[in-house]
């Protein structure tokens, strides 16, 4: 009884909003307030900083049109195909270099260094090969999202316990009863931040894309509203585009039990 | 056990190196003259895939008549640029979160969101702040890399091992002291891992945005050629390209281990 008194007080004297929710709510009302006063301040030049109000009407209007979702769907299905297609390539070399010491001193210096250039500038290349439509850009996002995931793969497999792929010899698994009995469960987790990795690369390599050659898709809206100069469109797609990029992040994340959605 | 005993397996170790390392090079060499024969013998089509001959035999004229090492230096001043501002703010950033807890439990998450957003996509909104000039593309290796350098400077100061502080407090440190003689030397090397992430994901914004905004350095070299339709001179700015990231890599993963040794 004493113990459900305590309870009920203590209850009553923690405040509604906690410290740190009172400071993201000041920060976040700090930079509204800021960027309002800057949009009617003459500093900057016009349509730069637009109204929030501007952003706010650009934002419902975008959305309320079947055009940003005609577009989304797009990008999300040559997104959602270079995930599948990177990603299992790069799950199969991963398990292969990862399994295989000397197939990893072969080969894996090569993806290790080649892993982080700037994928964006093999585009020409891939319009030659693909030509300009979606190929060129599921292309792109494809080979940005192979190597996260083969590296980290690789790196998963060796870090497997021993002991389970002794049992699994033990029994006298097949190589595929292996594979799907043993190394997949057991690198869950490095294979579910590969996968995060590649979806974040994958994502930036095919919207870039469109960006650059492409009529269709974000990337293309994106670059349409810089072209036409309407700032307040261009500010409200980015806003959705983040809002959606870190919610499927963290959404894959949350999917392999990984605990936070730091990328490194 | 002598210093011959333990040389023996040291060579034996090397020499199982420089087999498996062998036959990495040899296969790609084996690739490229595969594609060579396939293309000679009209398998792959040469109006696509420039012969691997051709290629090599335009690296001089790229090199001379691309200036290409004025544009190298033109991205490497870039991307150092960006890298100075990158060690300034991120690392004073990080420092301020970790010194304001309240303001790290606020902001740490945000910023780790942010590690994980398409940020490079802002590129044409620092066209227009910017202008097609070389700070748009400085702004945004800056900017893209940023979320990184502070993480890892939070994480390197938060980790410090509690001894080492509680040995500043024995001597009495006043906070400035406890920082710069404990905390600071303590998690410089994960600070380098974190400024070391940020310098890659520099290089690779500074090169992307040039090629993008068809301005600058080496990105704007491989634009160009795609745009003259010059197969082999695109193909050779390519792998030069990637020659540069990869030297630009191992240079910055020999400072960081030469900065961060322990004896």
């Amino acid at each position: 009884m004493a113990d459900t008194d305590r309870l009920i007080r203590t209850a009553e004297r923690a405040p509604v909003i906690g410290p740190v929710t009172m400071v993201r709510l000041v920060i976040i009302l700090a930079v509204l307030a800021i960027w309002e006063f800057l949009s009617h301040s003459g500093w900057l030049y016009r349509d730069v900083i637009p109204s929030l109000v501007n952003i706010g009407a650009a934002l419902f209007d975008l959305l309320t049109h079947g055009e940003y979702y005609f577009n989304l769907a797009v990008t999300a299905g040559e997104v959602g195909t270079a995930l599948v297609l990177g990603g299992s390539a790069g799950i199969i070399v991963g398990i292969a270099l990862g399994a295989n010491r000397f197939l990893s001193k072969a080969f894996e210096s090569y993806l290790y260094y080649l892993g982080p250039t700037p994928k964006i500038i093999f585009f020409p290349i891939m319009i030659m090969w693909f030509g300009v439509g979606s190929g060129s850009k599921i292309a792109l996002g494809t080979l940005s999202c192979f190597f996260p995931v083969a590296l980290n793969v690789a790196a998963g497999m060796r870090q497997i316990d021993k002991t389970l792929i002794r049992v699994g010899r033990s029994f006298r698994a097949t190589t595929a009863q292996m594979v799907f009995k043993i190394y997949l469960p057991a690198m869950r987790h490095p294979i579910i931040n590969g996968v995060r990795l590649g979806l974040g690369v994958a994502l930036i390599g095919t919207l870039l894309a469109e960006t650059k050659l492409s009529n269709k898709g974000i990337g293309f809206l994106i670059i349409n509203a810089y072209s036409t100069f309407d700032m307040p469109r261009m500010y409200a797609m980015l806003i959705v585009l983040f809002v959606l990029a870190i919610g499927a992040n963290a959404g894959v994340g949350r999917l392999g039990g990984l605990d936070s959605i730091k990328r490194h | 056990m002598t210093i011959a005993d333990t040389s023996a397996p040291m060579r034996r170790h090397k020499l199982g190196n420089v087999f498996p390392a062998a036959v990495g090079l040899g296969s790609l060499v084996a690739f490229f003259v595969l594609v060579e024969l396939l293309i000679q013998i009209g398998v792959l089509n040469r109006f696509i895939i420039p012969p691997p001959s051709e290629i090599i035999e335009s690296f001089p004229r790229v090199i001379v008549e691309e200036h290409v090492v004025a544009r190298f230096f033109q991205t490497l001043t870039e991307c150092l640029t960006a890298g100075v501002m990158l060690t300034v703010f991120g690392v004073a950033g990080g420092v301020l979160m970790h010194r304001f807890k309240l303001l790290q439990q606020a902001c740490e998450t945000w910023i780790a969101a942010m590690a994980s957003a398409p940020i490079v996509l802002c590129y044409p909104l620092f066209l227009v702040i910017f202008g097609r000039s070389a700070w748009t593309i400085i702004m945004m290796g800056f900017v893209s890399a940023l979320p990184p350098v502070i993480l890892k400077t939070i994480e390197g100061i938060s980790s410090t091992r509690k001894v080492l502080v509680n040995v500043g407090r024995s001597f009495n440190l006043t906070p400035s002291q406890q920082f710069w003689k404990i905390l600071f030397p303590a998690s410089l090397p994960t600070i380098f891992v974190g400024i070391r992430l940020g310098l890659i994901f520099a290089l690779i914004n500074v090169v992307g945005v040039e090629f993008l905004i068809n301005f600058g350095g080496l990105g704007q070299l491989i634009n160009e050629m795609a745009e003259r339709y010059d197969l082999a001179g695109t193909y050779a700015a390519i792998c030069f390209v990637i020659l540069v990231s990869v030297l630009f890599f191992m240079a910055v993963e020999k400072v960081e281990r030469w900065l961060t040794r322990t004896d």
